[in-house]
């Protein structure tokens, strides 16, 4: 199906904005799979065992993220790991700079959260605001035991102090380049592309 | 008084033939006379000083809208020569005390002839006649009787008016409007009203107290005036009340032939106004009507209100819109640009016929030597942006805000004193 | 810019949806045990009403401090006969107190909508209801409850019963049912129907029971004891017999339907209590959503940079 040698029209003909030029893929399919894989069995290894583990995914990539890892983890070790979403937007500390947003589905397992150890799952780092704002979503819900946080990609520039547990690939970029993540779920295949942006976009 | 002789050069009178006009000693002369100031007029329509049989001038009681002498400064800048002033002041005009009051201060001001109106009940309360015979014999000399701002609706009561006024020549001139059906009422009736949730005021309410004037008109011999008629179903009835020879007159408003209710879309009240705004069906009717002569006379129903009488929600504002300042631009647009009206039928309607229902002497008559020199000369090729804060009128009310009107008066002249000249009015 | 929330008639059908959608993701936070969200701190919301409505008032007051906004109630006296203070006034007084949004509840129709374009104030303007023209978020309420309820509203079939000439609620559930691809049936009797009726985007009947068994939803408006004054029905007893939803009319609907009533209820007259209280009724769901809904509208319309709905405001208003 995708190899290494991808068709970049292919790839760059569902932009998520018109700034970005053509995109090359950093990460192909079997990449990207290895690297959930990898994240699997890492968490399965740290958590000695996650038993009491949660995974919640942050929509949109986020979660479909999640529910893989979920998957995976159960393939590999037979353990059927509650799993469930987080959205953030009502939290986040950029909503006053881009018009009100739609929000996504926060679905909290059963099993709820207090006590857990929760790791928060999502496609890219970057700033690490998403990921602040999720912290505080997830105060207002309960008392984790713990928090840890997998990413597929990590590219660098943060702008709080926050860390990825688990990171899928490294990606050092400049500001000004783009990282975008595809999955076969919303995009119709998987893929981790690198651009350059045209100013004013973000 | 007049300020001395005059020689108009090169109008078109009445949109026809261009001659010279001459004025001397208030009249129009058939030579130049000695030491005449020239007003050169090429390309300008001469018409008689208009007449407006309906006009609030606000004074006595509401000074703060307008007074006799800042809506009369308006009249002439609008090229009026005559004004009948509304009796609905407070007090009201309903005695010879008040009318007399009124005449004086139309006198002093100086910018046209202030010719008032008497009440047809004490206070227009519709219970009693008024004394319309001390009124007729006043210095004011009351001819137009009207309760307008309500409508004359108990038949009995309209019937002796209708009577007594015949022994001095007078008109009744009815505001048609069924108080029953019109309660609370906000806007016209239709398909706007029931989408806004503003009750409605139903044409029905203005044609049933048409059509059972113009039966008493008749059945009285007397003349019976019908103010601001805005429904097709009003020109039906007038159409049908002349075709049987019953002395019935009407007039239209210069707003009734152009805005609908469509406008109170934005619940802006400066459309608010008694009888509303109605359908665009209407406006073609009354435009109709006012072409073939079955609505005799165009008065402006010239309503001034204060600000704050209009910066509010539309429920609580007052109903009214300024009219004398835009009433021949609106009535050029409407219909001579139309090609409804040529300008001798602009003079008809907007002056001869006006003095003749109002029975005013010296006004309305034809642009001939030995005739009163009232005149009016306007400029048909001109436009204008019509802004509230340039207007005359104390106030701010005109629903034509912002619109490009054609048409602008250069020069109005009163039994041969120019009170506007150059578009500017002239203040003594 | 601000836009504001005047009319459904207003509202896309993507902007309908993306109300109610993101009214359904807040209405989880009521099972949450910190029922609060930052998004709206340090704004300003003020509930202006010049008419009486506590239960309106608080479900605006407890959605707007769910979302962290600081509320001020201004409650002011006032109608058409006793004016009060003007609304100009109120509303420049607002301006000075830096209000982000206005929800005004006013007893004129185009209440709202003056006070969102006559240039007096700054803020987003959410009707709550002005005269008998139009009350938005009723209509997004009742919405959502029939979508929760039946699922899509596409090709529902929906009644509104009762005084529809006085009803803004009918007026917004019109509109929005309209949009949302629902058929409505107006029922009143003739002197209740607006003018102009057939105009509109539904279809209407003089008769309640020929039309029941088709419907999947039936709104019962509130009819006030003074139209009986005004001659607008003879007697409550008549209005009772031929348009009140009682025990005998419920069993004609179709299994699967509901029951609404935007409250407050005339037990007796338009509704039986017995149908009030059955489990067909949604009464008791529209308050609850009536809170997400509104949640849903504040932030959609104060949240962003610019709102995500509502109708211009209009620049150089007098």
């Amino acid at each position: 199906m995708t190899d290494g040698t991808e068709d970049l029209a292919v790839l760059s003909a569902a932009p998520e904005s018109a700034a970005e030029q053509a995109m090359r893929a950093v990460l192909d399919a079997s990449a990207v799979q290895r690297a959930l894989t990898r994240i699997a069995h890492e968490i399965l290894e740290r958590t000695q065992g996650a038993d009491d583990a949660v995974l919640l995914g942050i929509p949109t990539r986020g979660a479909h993220l999640a529910s893989r890892l979920g998957r995976q983890i159960a393939a590999v070790e037979g353990l059927e790991l509650p799993v469930g979403t987080l959205d953030v937007t009502m939290y986040r500390d950029d909503l006053r700079l881009k018009p009100a947003r739609a929000l996504g589905r926060t679905e909290i397992p059963g099993g709820g959260v207090d006590g857990k150890l929760v790791v928060l799952v999502d496609d890219v780092l970057f700033s690490g605001r998403t990921i602040r704002a999720a912290l505080d979503a997830l105060g207002d819900i309960g008392r984790p035991r713990a928090v840890q946080l997998a990413v597929l990609v990590d590219r660098g520039h943060r702008e709080l102090p926050i860390r990825a547990d688990y990171v899928g690939k490294n990606l050092p970029t400049a500001q000004r380049e783009t990282v975008q993540v595809r999955l076969a779920e919303t995009d119709g295949q998987d893929a981790v592309l690198l651009g350059v942006k045209k100013a004013g976009s973000r | 008084m007049n300020d001395g002789n005059w020689t108009i050069r090169g109008a078109r009178i009445l949109g026809g033939d261009v001659r010279d006009l001459h004025v001397s000693d208030g009249v129009f002369a058939a030579e130049a006379p000695a030491g005449a100031r020239v007003v050169e007029a090429d390309g300008l329509i001469a018409l008689p000083g208009l007449v407006d049989l309906h006009t609030h001038l606000r004074e006595p009681g509401r000074e703060d809208a307008e007074t006799v002498a800042t809506g009369s400064r308006a009249a002439a800048a609008g090229g009026y020569t005559a004004v009948h002033a509304m009796a609905n002041t407070d007090p009201v005009a309903d005695t010879a005390g008040v009318v007399e009051q009124v005449w004086r201060l139309g006198r002093e001001a100086g910018y046209c002839d202030v010719q008032p109106v008497g009440a047809v009940t004490v206070g227009i309360a519709g219970e009693r006649l008024a004394e319309l015979g001390a009124m007729a014999d006043s210095a004011a000399r009351v001819r137009v009787f009207s309760d307008d701002g309500h409508c004359v609706s108990d038949a009995a009561l309209m019937r002796r008016a209708l009577e007594y006024v015949k022994a001095f020549g007078g008109v009744v001139a009815q505001h048609a409007q069924e108080p029953r059906l019109t309660e609370g009422a906000q806007m016209n009736e239709g398909e706007v009203s029931s989408v806004l949730g503003l009750r409605g005021w139903p044409a029905v309410a203005e044609e049933a107290i048409i059509a059972r004037d113009v039966l008493l008109a008749a059945h009285t011999g007397s003349r019976l005036h019908v103010c601001h008629l805005s429904t097709a179903g009003s020109v039906e009835l007038v159409r049908w009340a002349k075709s049987k020879g019953f002395p019935v007159t009407a007039e239209v408003t210069p707003h009734h032939l152009l805005l609908t209710d469509d406008l109170v879309r934005g619940y802006d009240p400066v459309y608010k106004v008694n009888p509303p705004l109605r359908t665009q069906a209407d406006v073609e009717a009354v435009r109709q009507g006012l072409a073939d002569g079955t609505i005799d006379v165009v008065a402006t129903d010239h309503a001034p209100h204060p600000v704050e009488a209009k910066d509010c929600e539309w429920a609580v504002a007052a109903m009214g819109m300024l009219g004398l300042e835009t009433a021949l631009s609106v009535v050029q647009h409407t219909m001579v640009d139309t090609g409804l009206l040529d300008w001798s039928g602009v003079a008809d309607r907007m002056s001869v016929r006006a003095a003749q229902i109002g029975s005013l002497d010296g006004h309305g008559r034809p642009l001939e030597p030995g005739e009163p020199a009232n005149l009016v000369l306007l400029d048909p090729a001109a436009s204008r942006v019509i802004e509230p804060g340039a207007l005359h009128s104390r106030s701010r009310n005109t629903p034509f805000a912002g619109l490009k009107l054609p048409g602008a008066v250069h020069a109005t002249f009163l039994r041969g004193t120019a009170t506007v000249l150059d578009g500017k009015v002239i203040d003594r | 810019m601000k836009r504001h929330l005047l009319s459904t008639a207003d509202l896309s059908a993507d902007d309908a949806t993306l109300i109610l959608d993101t009214a359904a993701e807040l209405a989880r936070i009521a099972d949450r045990p910190i029922k609060k969200l930052p998004t709206l701190r340090g704004r300003t919301v003020v509930n202006l009403f010049f008419e009486d409505s506590t239960r309106t008032r608080i479900s605006f007051e407890t959605a707007a401090k769910r979302l962290s906004a600081d509320v001020i109630n201004f409650s002011a006296k006032g109608s058409s006969v006793s004016k009060g203070e003007s609304l100009k006034d109120t509303a420049l007084t607002l301006e000075a107190m830096g209000a982000d949004a206005v929800v005004v509840r006013h007893w004129a129709s185009g209440g709202a909508y003056r006070l969102a374009h006559a240039g007096w104030i700054r803020s987003a303007v959410v009707n709550a209801g002005d005269g008998t023209h139009e009350h938005p978020t009723q209509a997004l309420l009742d919405a959502y409850t029939l979508r929760s309820r039946l699922g899509s509203l596409e090709g529902r079939r929906v009644g509104i019963v009762g005084d529809v000439l006085h009803s803004r609620v009918a007026r917004s559930n019109v509109h929005l049912l309209a949009t949302l691809g629902a058929e409505v049936t107006l029922v009143a009797p003739p002197t209740l129907m607006p003018f102009a009726v057939d105009t509109w985007p539904c279809s209407y009947s003089y008769e309640l029971d020929p039309v029941l068994p088709k419907l999947d939803a039936v709104m019962m408006l509130r009819v006030q004891r003074e139209r009986m004054d005004q001659a607008f029905f003879p007697t409550e007893r008549e209005y009772s017999r031929r348009y009140g939803l009682h025990a005998k009319r419920m069993a004609a609907l179709p299994e699967h339907a509901v029951v609404m009533h935007p409250g407050p209820m005339n037990r007796g007259l338009e509704i039986s209590a017995e149908v009030a209280d059955s489990t067909r009724s949604t009464i008791t769901e529209q308050v609850t959503n009536g809170v997400s809904v509104r949640m849903a509208v504040l932030y959609l319309l104060l949240g962003g940079s610019e709102p995500a709905i509502g109708t211009e405001n209009e620049e150089g208003a007098k």
